[in-house]
């Protein structure tokens, strides 16, 4: 647990008005873990993800990656620095291809004096691309490139959706509820996808209610309650009751562990 | 302590034996129906191409000798010339799932502005063709500005913009028209666009070729300028970045900006390229006309939607393609035409027209069905 975290947050501050969403909350995401964040709901978790991937600017509070200060004010600044982030409702746009969603707002241009001039896209390149990324992370059962993505089950599309995440994001992915509109089937497909982003090296922050989910594939659980951070459990030495139990405050946090 | 590793293992024990492949789709018992839904939903054009093959048909046997002919087609063409540019200019707003009611009123204002600084204030044609091309061209950026800054829906800052344009159309025009004989005088330029070719003989003496089949048509340059418009549009749509996110801004906003798109830069492209396109159909209205009239095309709006929507394209936004537009102002270029030639009164024309529409839209909600 010496090395250093790749994503960290210090006293993180945010306010609605009156209703303080993030009350001086920590944050440390290890390399090579899966980490889940779990909170009941109005914890202040999606605005402490929010405020990690620059969709919410925090009051005050310092964020670093790779242990450098860092103040992002756009999610794209956030995707520019490796922070790759799955969204609830997936991003994706139905009726665009996999392959166009895949590289959707960063589609790849022709590298000839044609790309230059008439910025052709390179649609032979971003098509193997995405059908690389795609069998990397196994979901072969994708036949055709060039479908629109409407065409795809629920699992399909969040396999999209995470492929995206996997061929751009260089440090994190952040994955909010990936298992929360699917099928039991799909659920399986996405963890195992999970499990081998994790393998490739990539750490990933696993934002879910689902507690056997969580306790399944995370190594560590970041559990928030009331705006900040009261506890890391480790799910070996933790039942699913405990860290529901941490989480709605009617148990302490374990002093050793607690944050 | 710890039932944790087991718990969604011994949740999920029962799906051992269950089929493991996330999603397939029964092919064998589909109905012929669905089937049509499934093929029509991958090739969307495929509705308006059905539909004008089939009007040709009717109306060769329900006007014989008279409709299909090359010189009627070229008729037909050359009427539907400017509601196809206006309507590429709307597929563009109405992909974003917008729509831009002012088209019309900017091409009349940029052909008021073009005509009447070359002729009545004696500006040389080169900077009048350009200024009107430009105001054309701001004209869209303001509904862009509006639609994107002040967040207001299109429909009501069209209509907005709409009187604006009209008002300093009547302005700036005085409601005077310019005679076809002082275009001849001063700007012959702004009137190529009505210039006739003869492909046939284009053909033959350009190059030396005999291609009997272009015998009898007859093409204005308007029609030229129409099919370089579509033709660049389409390039834009289908094979630039800028492209793709006029796609995925109408089919669904907030996907679109977390997947990092600029939408209201997207937005606001659109609406002045809608623009400009409509400066270009002004060109193209002073050669049909053969002048400038304030009052001309007055039903271009919401005849560039009717184009577009007949063309398949969703009011949605996110489906769509400039070829469809051309079909569909094709189709109602055909279905007037062939009425008319038929014998029938002119209201039947517009009562033709109103059902192609509903039918059209109809179609388009049960194609959207196939994708929930």
């Amino acid at each position: 647990m010496k090395a250093e975290p790749v994503l960290q947050a210090r006293g993180l501050n945010k306010r609605y008005g009156r209703v303080v969403a993030l009350d001086n909350a920590d944050f440390d995401l290890m390399p090579d873990e899966i980490l889940a964040v779990i909170g009941d709901n109005g914890a202040g978790k999606s605005t402490l993800i929010k405020a990690l991937t620059g969709a919410v600017i925090p009051d005050f509070g310092e964020i670093r990656l790779n242990g450098q200060p860092v103040a992002f004010k756009s999610p794209i600044e956030a995707r520019h620095r490796g922070i790759e982030t799955v969204y609830q409702n997936l991003a994706v746009s139905p009726a665009l291809s996999i392959a166009d969603n895949v590289f959707l707002g960063r589609e790849k241009r022709r590298e000839d004096w044609i790309g230059r001039i008439f910025r052709t896209l390179d649609r032979g390149y971003m098509q193997r691309e995405a059908r690389r990324h795609l069998s990397d992370l196994g979901l072969l059962t994708i036949q055709n490139i060039n479908q629109p993505v409407e065409t795809l089950s629920g699992g399909q599309r969040q396999g999209v959706a995470v492929a995206r995440a996997a061929a751009f994001g260089s440090r994190v992915v952040i994955m909010d509820e990936p298992t929360a509109a699917l099928g039991v089937k799909e659920s399986r497909k996405v963890l195992e996808l999970m499990e081998r982003l994790k393998a490739r090296g990539l750490p990933i922050v696993l934002i879910s209610h689902n507690m056997p989910h969580v306790f399944e594939v995370a190594d560590r659980i970041h559990i928030h309650r009331l705006g900040k951070r009261i506890a890391v459990i480790d799910p070996k030495r933790h039942s699913m009751s405990d860290a529901v139990a941490i989480m709605t405050g009617a148990m302490a946090p374990p002093e050793d562990e607690a944050a | 302590m710890s039932d944790n590793q087991s718990g969604s293992a011994l949740a999920e024990r029962g799906l051992q034996g269950a089929d493991q492949s996330v999603a397939s789709f029964d092919e064998g018992d589909v109905g012929i129906v669905r089937r049509m839904q499934g093929f029509l939903h991958r090739f969307p054009t495929m509705v308006p191409f059905i539909v004008l093959l089939a009007g040709v048909l009717i109306f060769s046997f329900a006007a014989p000798g008279k409709f299909f002919a090359p010189f009627n087609f070229s008729l037909v063409l050359q009427q539907v010339t400017i509601i196809a540019i206006l309507g590429v200019a709307q597929t563009l707003v109405i992909l974003t799932a917008g729509i831009d009611l002012s088209v019309g009123m900017i091409m009349i204002l940029a052909s008021v502005v073009m005509g009447r600084t070359a002729v009545v204030y004696g500006v040389p044609v080169e900077i009048a063709f350009p200024l009107g091309l430009a105001v054309g061209t701001a004209c869209g950026l303001l509904n862009g500005l509006i639609v994107t800054l002040l967040r207001l829906p299109p429909f009501i800052v069209t209509l907005g913009t709409w009187s604006i344009f009209g008002a300093l159309n009547v302005w700036y025009s005085r409601s005077e028209t310019i005679r076809q004989q002082d275009m001849d005088a001063n700007a012959p330029f702004l009137q190529v666009t009505g210039t006739v070719m003869k492909p046939y003989s284009f053909f033959s003496q350009t190059f030396g070729l005999d291609l009997p089949f272009l015998k009898g048509w007859v093409l204005t340059y308007g029609s030229v300028v129409m099919i370089i418009v579509a033709l660049v549009i389409w390039y834009i749509l289908n094979k630039t970045a800028f492209g793709r996110h006029v796609y995925a801004t109408g089919d669904d906003p907030d996907s679109a900006r977390l997947a990092g798109i600029n939408t209201t830069k997207t937005l606001i492209g659109v609406y002045t390229l809608a623009g400009f396109i409509c400066a270009i159909a002004a060109w193209v209205l002073i050669g049909r006309i053969g002048g400038v009239s304030p009052q001309a095309g007055q039903t271009a709006n919401l005849d560039s939607i009717t184009a577009v929507v007949i063309g398949g394209t969703s009011l949605f936004g996110g489906r769509g393609s400039i070829i469809g537009t051309l079909i569909g102002a094709l189709i109602v270029g055909v279905f007037r035409n062939g009425l008319a030639l038929s014998g029938l009164e002119l209201l039947w024309q517009d009562f033709a027209v109103g059902v192609l529409i509903i039918v059209a839209v109809t179609i388009d909600q049960w194609i959207r069905k196939l994708s929930t």
